[in-house]
């Protein structure tokens, strides 16, 4: 025997003790699968066999099933479930997480299961248990069905027993084979002459019988409702019931399709919201084709999963816990969705905003609602423009995105909602960008794990999250800003070259060894990290950002605060900035409104001015009046004859070091009065409109920053090397004392690509190699003395290096999600990583 | 860092007996962080110094990490002063070199030990935290002279202004011993907010060093809180990752900013007054289950707690650090099961949705909207009155008009450096009524604290009552 359930059922076993449920469970199904009373009364009471400990062991079983329906697995009960109220629970729970309760039923004879409950020292108890059980049973036959199971069978021998084999039907809404590409098709409403301009716009062709196809292979998707109120509700049925006929076409079920399916069966139906219009077409039709139409509306399944379960369609949305599944709940709603229960000023029901709420990966397609322009919320799109209304019909090109519309020819039908307001002002921020105003604390809150296209997932842990969070709130602009923070960079292995820490051979030969053979080397400004969006006008930062009222851009640092406190002073800086790339031409040479860029702005001194003042200028402040002193009181010893001629050296050595010291970190600063004392030095153009150009090796971003240098913006010095020209990477470290003896920090050694892939992953996207003399303000003014050096060689690079590779990957996935106007959250939840992961603790000087 | 001390006592050189320490001869200490190098740079009849040079290892410091665990931050700065500066590990210093003078004995002259005798330190650079006013009321009392240069932060930059140094001399006639436990515990108090220590038993430490001065002093409390500074958690630690370069230590600039918003408003308890305003407007609501949005130290929830009531109350603040103050100051832990039911403390947002926060009857916002950047407000009007949505909500904020009447605050300066901004009473209200238009409340101004006639009252409150449906 063939039992038959699908893929997602909740599978109730039904039998006397004895009766073999377990063989059988264990036989047919994966272990995981199945949830046993016994097994979950030992769980909560070590005994398995314990009847006082039924109620606990049932809670704990209801919570299991309940998770694993939730994710979508197939379940099965092993229990007697003899009685009417045990199943009741079941059933419940089937229809909580809309998949169909089946139930198997093993009716052996008394005699077969007491013989075997005889040879179980476990299971003690006397033939009148198994006859109560039995006789409970059989009361239950009949009324299965009513209960709520959708597919019974019920096995009467143990031959029937042994001979079945269980097969699992995907159900019918799974088309996640079907890859499209697909044209879908907003709420048609009887528009024929609409739909035929639409479908020859799109490429298809109208072949025999009123088969459309595509020459390219496409496939058409209707959202449903094809007719009523419309004037060619025939012609429309036609098209559609031969394309879906063919195999070229897919439909869902629209409420006004059920409805005609409905009285064309001859129920009793209302007749109106333009009903009559399609009965009225329909009436000069055979029966046979009147018959036709309700029989493929009533064959419609309520909802389609596409593409590996990433396009979704249904005619009024649906959310994620019902994508997939089939039950009463689900088609009511994809017919109608979820209304409030309160009604509107026109008398209709209100309408519960899923989508606001939709966190589900998969793309939602649906129509339902005339709206005036289809607008993309959470991943979701309704395409009903409400042509039946005088709108225009649209088609969504999948997985192109792209919207496809021919307007009403005439206005066919009133809406009682108004859907086209009577004066039409463009709104001032989409769906998305309203929506986007306000994140949810859900969305960043607790350990949390970040999927990223470059490094796989990325881990938060709580307390990392929990600090995050009171950064991002106390001091973060608006959100809204933030598509990117800067990961930190590891420096290069520890040198061993006398008096240094840092030197290029080791960051070339990190390289050498990840495969790189050619590498750019810039010169690495002290500054502070800054992040520079500027927009070409305030109407751009509204259409790409979603932003009113805040200025052309932003200036932030590398944990999403303001750099410049004062407004004037950022509008300023912002304006040298625009006017840089205007003058460079890149609002058209890159199709956009916008650019982010990743830079060091200078002086130190502007940003850490408290720094400066409380730490570094105050190092040197005691270091200078103390060493001082104690060259005195040494001299004055030593001129009385005592011997501290050794202790006078060291300390005289010392007073050097400090000098040098404070000519370091003075070269860092200067007064700043105006923003003309900065100096912007870009090092990446991260992204403009629908692109991030990481796919741009780093001579590019170099050479086309240089366009924009000039007044306060510099072009960074850089060098190619070829790491296996031992000429060429002479060159670069000669280079490199050149700047460091100069002054400068160092230099940052990235491969030549952007992004580069060895085989052991991701290699670091950049690697600095500081200086001797500013490594001073690193590891304090008298680093060089040789007793600290060599301590201080043993350093661990690893926790850094690995640090900077999953804060690398989180910064770019937020530009990428922000390139694909992703929703915010989604953007927030990879900038929010990266602040996160800052507070990981790691050793700050590397 | 140096250290030299002075007698003009004749014969000067008994100074060497007092120290134990030859004048002839320089010596040197191993230390656990460092080394002590003791010299007399001069050694006559009329006058003798002696001279205690400490060199810190200033690696070992970080490598090694001596102190008590926790005392992260600091510690882990290599660019540190304290290889410089005088500080706890002077009073290490004093205490392994100079212990026997310390513990007042004295083999070879004994009654030099009790005597009270000329005496001069001079520091190169000691650290005043709090000021040149501090260090005059810690040793003035001992019956010092205290002469103290300020040390500028660096030339070469004026505007930065001066250092937190100090050249100081002190003066006194007192027994050697007597000035060594002086400087045993002022110098690290001075020093404040860094302790090196480098054993535990503080306390005791304390109390055997301060015997017979400290529990006189009248600055005993500053000096007791000072010299047994607290430590900090992990996730503090983590916030302190995340500091900006414009302010390294935000723990120590929040403790500084609410003192000098404490100071500014102490006259009239001001904080009180308002506590009691915001209590019996949520009393007056009739609310059951009630919200403190940005509780803070949870000031407010110990009232609440103490009222029957409100049988749900719920604190919810951003500074993890705040909320684990408020759990001590409510002995959360320590609290009956029922009580502890009735209180539960959130580490949250208010510029993020917040599920939890839904089905309240009435909220608490007590001196918290001026803590967000004002582009941030439309945010957190949108998680309190669209959704959170209780009945009756209390939103307090200082009154901008009032400042005039605080002297210690300079004109245009805000009560608190975290404030983004400080309304007048128009502005105020013209928020709060664009608000209860918005989402649907109505609203009225109740003032708080001592009414200015001409400048209104110095906390100005608002409250929203919620339209019936």
């Amino acid at each position: 025997m063939k039992i038959t359930i699908p893929e997602l059922s909740f599978v109730v076993l039904i039998g006397v003790s004895g009766s073999g449920k377990s063989t059988f469970a264990r036989k047919h199904f994966k272990a995981t699968e199945i949830l046993s009373s016994d097994y979950c009364r030992g769980l909560v009471s070590d005994d398995e066999n314990s009847q006082a400990a039924t109620s606990d062991a049932f809670d704990v079983l209801h919570f299991i099933a309940r998770k694993r329906l939730a994710a979508g697995k197939l379940t099965v009960v092993d229990a007697t479930n003899v009685q009417p109220e045990s199943r009741r629970a079941f059933v419940e729970i089937a229809r909580e997480f809309h998949c169909l309760p089946v139930a198997i039923v093993l009716d052996l004879p008394e005699r077969v299961a007491h013989e075997r409950n005889q040879t179980r020292p476990d299971r003690a108890f006397g033939p009148h248990v198994i006859r109560q059980q039995a006789q409970q049973l059989h009361r239950s036959l009949r009324g299965l069905e009513r209960e709520g199971f959708r597919h019974t069978f019920v096995l009467k021998s143990l031959e029937e027993i042994d001979a079945v084999v269980i097969e699992r039907q995907p159900l019918w809404n799974n088309l996640k084979a079907e890859h499209g590409p697909f044209d879908i098709i907003g709420d048609v409403h009887g528009c024929g002459d609409e739909l035929h301009e639409l479908l020859g716009q799109l490429g298809y062709a109208e072949e025999t019988a009123g088969n459309w196809k595509h020459s390219a292979g496409r496939k058409l998707v209707f959202v449903g409702d094809l007719v009523d109120r419309g004037p060619k509700v025939t012609q429309v049925l036609k098209w559609v019931i031969a394309s879906v006929g063919s195999g070229d076409a897919f439909c869902v079920p629209g409420n006004h399709d059920v409805k005609l399916m409905r009285k064309l069966r001859g129920r009793e139906v209302q007749i109106a919201h333009g009903l009559a219009e399609s009965l009225a077409q329909l009436a000069t039709e055979s029966d046979d084709f009147r018959t036709r139409v309700a029989d493929f509306i009533d064959d419609l399944v309520s909802h389609y999963v596409f593409d590996d379960g990433k396009l979704v369609v249904a005619h009024a949305g649906l959310k994620e816990s019902m994508q997939g599944r089939g039950s009463g709940a689900v088609r009511e709603f994809a017919l109608f969705g979820e209304t409030t229960g309160e009604t509107d000023e026109f008398g209709l029901p209100e309408r519960h905003n899923w989508a606001a709420e939709y966190r589900g990966s998969a793309m939602v397609v649906y129509g339902h609602t005339p709206v005036p322009e289809p607008d993309w919320l959470n991943r979701t799109i309704n395409i009903d423009t409400g042509c039946v209304f005088g709108g225009k019909l649209t088609a969504l090109r999948y997985p192109e995105r792209e919207l496809v519309s021919v307007p009403a020819r005439a206005k066919y039908a009133e809406s009682r909602r108004p859907f086209l307001p009577v004066e039409t002002p463009a709104p001032v921020l989409s769906a998305q960008q309203q929506h986007d105003d306000l994140l949810d604390l859900a969305d960043v809150t607790g350990k949390r794990i970040a999927g990223t296209r470059l490094h796989g997932n990325v881990t938060i842990r709580e307390g990392n999250a929990a600090a995050a969070l009171e950064v991002m709130s106390r001091f973060a602009a608006n959100p809204k800003w933030l598509i990117y923070l800067p990961p930190t960079m590891s420096p290069s292995e520890t040198s061993q070259a006398p008096g240094l820490l840092e030197h290029p051979v080791e960051a070339f030969a990190y390289y050498r060894h990840a495969g790189v053979p050619r590498v750019v080397c810039e010169e690495k400004h002290m500054g502070s990290r800054a992040v520079v969006i500027v927009c070409r006008d305030e109407a751009a930062a509204q259409r790409a950002f979603g932003i009113t009222g805040e200025g052309i851009g932003i200036c932030y640092t590398r944990t999403g605060r303001r750099f410049f406190d004062d407004p004037n002073f950022e509008r300023e800086f912002l304006q040298l900035v625009q006017a840089a790339a205007t003058a460079a031409g890149f609002w058209d040479e890159f199709k956009t409104g916008w650019l982010c860029l990743d830079c060091e702005l200078m002086p130190w001194s502007a940003k850490a001015q408290a720094l400066l003042k409380q730490q570094y200028a105050a190092v040197g402040a005691s270091a200078r009046a103390s060493l001082a002193a104690e060259v005195a009181t040494l001299e004055q010893a030593a001129a009385r004859g005592l011997d501290v001629a050794e202790l006078l050296a060291r300390t005289r050595s010392r007073q050097q070091m400090v000098g040098y010291y404070i000519a370091a970190y003075r070269g860092y600063c200067w007064p700043v009065n105006s923003v003309h004392d900065l100096k912007l030095a870009p090092f990446h153009l991260l992204a403009t409109e629908g692109k991030v150009h990481t796919n741009q090796p780093h001579t590019w971003h170099m050479e086309t920053l240089a366009r924009l240098a000039g007044g306060i913006i510099l072009a960074t010095p850089f060098q190619v090397i070829d790491l296996l020209d031992a000429a060429s990477e002479a060159e670069g470290i000669r280079w490199w004392e050149e700047l460091t003896a100069r002054g400068g920090e160092g230099m940052v050694v990235k491969p030549l690509d952007f992004i580069v892939k060895g085989s052991r992953g991701l290699v670091q996207p950049a690697v600095k190699c500081r200086g001797q003399e500013y490594l001073r303000i690193i590891y304090g003014p008298e680093y060089t003395a040789p007793a600290n050096l060599e301590r201080l060689r043993a350093r661990g690079l690893s926790a850094k290096r690995s640090l900077a590779l999953r804060e690398f990957a989180l910064g770019i996935e937020a530009l990428e999600r922000f390139a694909r106007k992703e929703p915010l959250r989604r953007v927030h939840e990879a900038v929010f990583g990266v602040l996160a992961l800052e507070s990981e603790p790691t050793d700050p000087r590397l | 860092m140096l250290l030299t001390l002075t007698t003009t006592y004749q014969p000067a050189t008994d100074l060497g007996y007092l120290l134990r320490k030859n004048p002839a001869r320089p010596q040197s200490f191993e230390l656990s962080f460092g080394k002590a190098h003791v010299f007399y740079p001069e050694a006559s009849h009329e006058r003798c110094t002696v001279a205690l040079l400490v060199e810190v290892d200033p690696v070992g410091l970080v490598r090694n990490r001596r102190g008590p665990s926790g005392e992260g931050g600091a510690l882990e700065q290599y660019v540190n002063d304290r290889p410089y500066a005088a500080s706890s590990f002077l009073s290490v210093a004093i205490a392994e070199v100079f212990g026997t003078a310390l513990s007042g004995n004295c083999k070879e002259r004994p009654e030099l030990a009790t005597l009270a005798i000329p005496l001069q330190v001079t520091f190169s650079a000691l650290p005043c935290r709090g000021g040149e006013p501090f260090l005059g009321k810690l040793f003035a009392p001992l019956g010092y002279q205290v002469t103290a240069t300020r040390l500028p932060l660096d030339e070469q930059f004026p505007e930065w202004g001066e250092s937190a140094y100090f050249r100081v001399e002190l003066t006194a006639t007192l027994p050697l011993q007597q000035l060594l436990s002086h400087l045993y515990v002022l110098v690290p108090v001075l020093d404040n907010d860094k302790h090196y220590w480098v054993g535990d038993d503080e306390v005791r430490k304390l109390l055997h060093h301060g015997e017979g001065w400290l529990a006189a002093h009248p600055e005993r409390e500053a000096i007791a809180r000072r010299y047994l500074k607290h430590r900090r958690s992990l996730v503090d630690d983590a916030i302190a990752q995340l500091a900006e370069e414009g302010d390294p230590d935000p723990e120590l600039a929040a403790e500084t900013n609410a003192q000098e918003e404490a100071a500014v408003e102490s006259k009239i308890s001001l904080n009180e007054q308002r506590l009691g305003s915001v209590f019996a407007a949520l009393k007056g609501s009739h609310a059951v289950r009630v919200l403190d949005l940005g509780c803070g130290e949870g000031r407010l929830l110990q009232l609440l707690l103490k009222d029957k009531q409100f049988a749900e109350i719920v604190g919810l603040d951003v500074s993890h650090r705040a909320l684990e103050i408020a759990q001590d100051r409510l002995h959360y832990d320590r609290l009956p099961a029922l009580q502890k039911k009735r209180l539960r403390l959130l580490h949250g947002s208010l510029i993020y949705r917040d599920q939890r926060l839904a089905g309240f009857e009435a909220a608490a916002v007590v001196e918290v909207i001026e803590h967000l950047d004002p582009p941030r407000l439309a945010a957190f009007e949108r998680v309190l009155f669209e959704f959170a949505r209780p009945g009756t909500i209390v939103v307090t904020t200082p009154n901008r008009e009032y400042n005039v009447n605080w002297e210690t605050l300079p004109a245009g300066q805000f009560r608190h450096r975290d404030h983004r901004f400080e309304w007048t009473r128009p502005e105020f209200q013209g928020w709060a009524n664009g608000v209860a238009a918005r989402f649907g409340y109505s609203v009225r101004f109740l003032s708080v604290g001592p009414e200015d006639p001409a400048v209104g009252p110095p906390t100005q409150m608002a409250m929203f009552n919620r339209h019936p449906k």
